[in-house]
């Protein structure tokens, strides 16, 4: 798992991923890129992070794709994203081309509904929560 | 004593308070009228792993985090 403050280097971190699985004999790459479109007037989107408990989402995915042979990956921005440049990119590696399919669709809809990632709009340089497109994670509600 | 820390943009600076289980936690936060638009849609984790149960005991020095809705991607 890799965080970066800022846009994320799509090429460079999509490029090295390949270079480091070149001989471990996987048949399927299946990369996924979240890119920042240019909608209600923002200027860029903004994440906050909370890296212990994603750190422990994402060991949970490995262990899930590894007991099917697969391997995932994700980068993720911190701070502000412009429009036009990507906040998260992902992929899973397997031997063979189903499982990734399959995986990858799992793996960022979870990351969607369980990734402790908090969204801002950016208007006139200032930071807007984004209350209307978040997910409650599992166990929401628990101390009301 | 426990911490309770708000994640995101819940914007609360963290509380300490006594507290020997999840429920009395929430007894507490439910008193600040800061909190209520929060606490229905709000996960919990217990140094940093995800807790789903009011009975889980506390101990001197644990750590609450409040996590609100999320949108990563």
């Amino acid at each position: 798992m890799e965080l970066y403050n800022g846009p994320l280097d799509t090429k460079e971190i999509f490029g090295r991923w390949l270079d480091e699985q070149a001989e471990s004999n996987y048949g399927a790459y299946i990369p996924f890129v979240g890119t920042i479109r240019a909608e209600d007037d923002i200027e860029a989107l903004s994440f906050d992070i909370y890296e212990p408990v994603l750190q422990k989402w994402f060991d949970e995915w490995q262990k899930k794709a590894a007991a099917l042979g697969a391997v995932v990956k994700m980068a993720h921005s911190i701070g502000d994203v412009p429009v036009h440049t990507s906040s998260y990119v992902s992929a899973v590696f397997s031997p063979k081309r189903r499982v990734a399919l399959e995986l990858i669709d799992e793996f960022v809809e979870d990351f969607k509904a369980n990734a402790p990632i908090w969204k801002y709009d950016v208007k006139n340089g200032e930071r807007i929560y984004a209350a209307d497109r978040s997910t409650p994670m599992n166990g929401a509600g628990l101390l009301q | 004593m426990v911490k309770v820390e708000f994640l995101g943009p819940i914007g609360k600076a963290p509380m300490e308070m006594e507290a020997a289980t999840l429920a009395d936690v929430s007894t507490q936060l439910k008193k600040d009228t800061s909190l209520i638009q929060w606490l229905d849609k709000c996960a919990v984790a217990l140094n940093d792993t995800m807790v789903n149960d009011l009975t889980t005991e506390l101990k001197d020095g644990d750590r609450v985090s409040i996590l609100p809705p999320v949108c990563g991607g």
